[in-house]
């Protein structure tokens, strides 16, 4: 049986690479979509009430019915819009909200039949720039939506992300620099394995500072409590996306959920051993290493759904002194110490 | 090798078509937007040389932050757009004698260069190894540290040079310090004065108070 050469070379790559991309996709969308559930239940439960509990037993099917609801809204466009930027603000920040998982792996290379493989979409070599530089895009959809939308209160809302997340970013990328320093690899998959071992070999204990600094860092990239001064109802209703309604309001809303998980994964990737077992021995070793980095991931979203019902909204020069006087001048002192160490034989330690 | 032909020329088509509207836009916002654009173009024909590190960096730096930069500062100006293009057949002429002379000395340099791939090929940095960003780090690092240094403290200084030309010390302004806020005690903020009564002892005013009502 002789394939014609277009279907070897182009078609099968092709329906290949797409059918890995729903595979990861459809699964990203529920759970999106059922964070947002737990997220109300969990709030609910931590201020004494019970939540959403009316559609479907024990309200389970409430994200179908909130989702059917949005697409059946009408998508406004102010008069005075600029509608192009206005349709595109959106896109531009499901795009890399979703393009970032490309180079996500969720488990070791496995010895198959067919050859090693691994589970992540885009081998990268430098994954970890891959990611920075998309992530980065998110800003823009922020942005352009403020300004589009031509409304007070949008271009304010879009001022405060924009600052904000690019404040964040650099102690983002400090921290980052400081595993890159440890891990000698821009490579996530890579840094992983430099993890294996137990709980002791992770980079959450000789790089607490940088993990600390990066998951808050994280908070505040997605725009979530208590840093959501973008969005800040009491004083400019809802930010940079007042004005959106339906569907387009959905995929910011969308946006924020896969960032949200996105940052949640990373941390566990990068700080927590990833899908390495806490102890390197019997009962822990039979749960596959996907679970492992699942169940870490849940970890971290607790922590996002927890801030929200804990802590009070920051005020915007607090935010910013945060950012600026505390989290960047600590991530350089924790670059200079690993620097250090990595010309002494205290390198072992981050090794 | 087509597919690649056909994305190299889909990347340089968006781009040059990008940098032409950034230039002829009306909106001086849908410029940076279109500038924005081209440098993810020009992103694309760097991951197509090979050279992944410049591009993810290109990106992560100008995109990520510069252009930023700019379309903060351009949607807080109110621009009058008629004034913005009257000068522009003015300048045309000399923007063009530029153009020519970058296209020239392009030209020139890919001529003296070969058609050796500079990153990524056969006669590259490293050969054909994977990898370029160590590389890269390898030659900046060892055969370049002091050029390389150098540049960064020129950087450094002019960072603070710009911040101590904009530095404005304005006494009128009022801050608050957070460590002061939070060690404040009640002592600090609330005195408690004794005030004994003066005259006739109080006495309440059984009647109706009016209808006030819903105080606290």
């Amino acid at each position: 049986m002789d394939l014609p050469v277009w279907i070897a070379d182009y078609a099968l790559p092709v329906a290949w690479i797409t059918v890995q991309i729903v595979a990861l996709v459809a699964p990203l969308m529920l759970a999106v979509a059922y964070l947002t559930v737990v997220e109300r239940k969990l709030i609910g439960y931590m201020q004494l009430r019970v939540g959403p509990n009316r559609v479907g037993p024990r309200g389970w099917l409430q994200p179908i019915a909130d989702g059917l609801k949005l697409l059946l809204k009408e998508s406004i466009f102010p008069t005075q819009a600029n509608k192009g930027v206005y349709i595109v603000a959106p896109l531009l920040s499901i795009g890399p909200a979703l393009l970032a998982w490309a180079v996500i792996p969720f488990g070791p290379t496995y010895q198959t039949p067919f050859g090693e493989v691994t589970p992540v979409i885009a081998e990268v070599d430098v994954s970890l720039l891959f990611l920075l530089a998309v992530t980065s895009f998110g800003i823009y959809g922020v942005i352009m939506a403020g300004w589009a939308a031509n409304s007070k209160y949008a271009i304010i809302g879009s001022m405060r992300a924009g600052a904000q997340m690019i404040s964040y970013e650099i102690a983002m990328g400090f921290a980052l620099i400081g595993v890159i320093m440890a891990a000698n690899t821009l490579n996530i998959g890579e840094i992983v394995v430099a993890q294996s071992g137990g709980f002791w070999h992770w980079y959450f204990l000789p790089l607490l500072p940088l993990f600390v600094v990066f998951f808050i860092s994280g908070v505040a990239e997605t725009n979530r409590l208590p840093f959501d001064v973008s969005e800040g109802e009491s004083e400019i209703v809802a930010g940079f996306h007042v004005e959106y309604a339906g569907m387009t309001f959905a995929l910011f809303f969308l946006a924020e959920y896969a960032n949200m998980i996105l940052v949640s994964i990373l941390t566990a990737l990068l700080f927590l051993g990833g899908w390495h077992p806490p102890l390197p021995v019997a009962p822990f070793t039979w749960i596959p290493g996907p679970v492992w980095l699942l169940l870490k991931t849940a970890l971290f979203l607790f922590f996002f759904l927890w801030f929200r019902a804990t802590f009070p909204r920051f005020r915007y020069d607090q935010i910013m002194r945060l950012g600026w006087k505390v989290f960047i001048p600590v991530t350089l002192v924790w670059i200079t110490v690993i620097g250090v160490a990595n010309l002494t034989p205290l390198r072992a330690v981050f090794h | 090798m087509a597919v690649t032909q056909a994305i190299f020329y889909l990347f340089a088509t968006v781009l040059v078509v990008a940098a032409l509207m950034v230039i002829t836009a009306r909106n001086p916002v849908h410029s940076v937007l279109f500038l924005v654009l081209s440098f993810v173009n020009g992103a694309g024909l760097f991951l197509l040389a090979g050279a992944e590190f410049l591009a993810f960096t290109l990106i992560l730096v100008y995109v990520g932050a510069v252009m930023v930069l700019f379309l903060f500062v351009l949607m807080m100006l109110d621009i009058n757009l008629q004034r913005m293009r009257e000068g522009f057949l003015n300048y045309l002429p000399l923007g063009a004698v530029i153009a020519f002379v970058l296209v020239v000395e392009m030209g020139a340099m890919l001529a003296a260069g070969g058609s050796g791939a500079v990153v990524g090929g056969d006669g590259a940095l490293g050969g054909t190894e994977a990898g370029n960003t160590t590389l890269l780090g390898r030659v900046l690092y060892d055969t370049y540290l002091l050029p390389f240094e150098v540049a960064a403290l020129v950087l450094l200084v002019a960072l603070v040079a710009a911040i101590a030309l904009t530095l404005r010390h304005r006494p009128d302004v009022k801050k608050q310090d957070p460590g002061q806020q939070v060690r404040v005690r009640r002592e600090d903020r609330v005195r408690l004065v004794d005030m004994p009564t003066e005259g006739a002892p109080y006495a309440p005013d059984t009647g109706a108070t009016g209808s006030k009502g819903g105080e606290g």
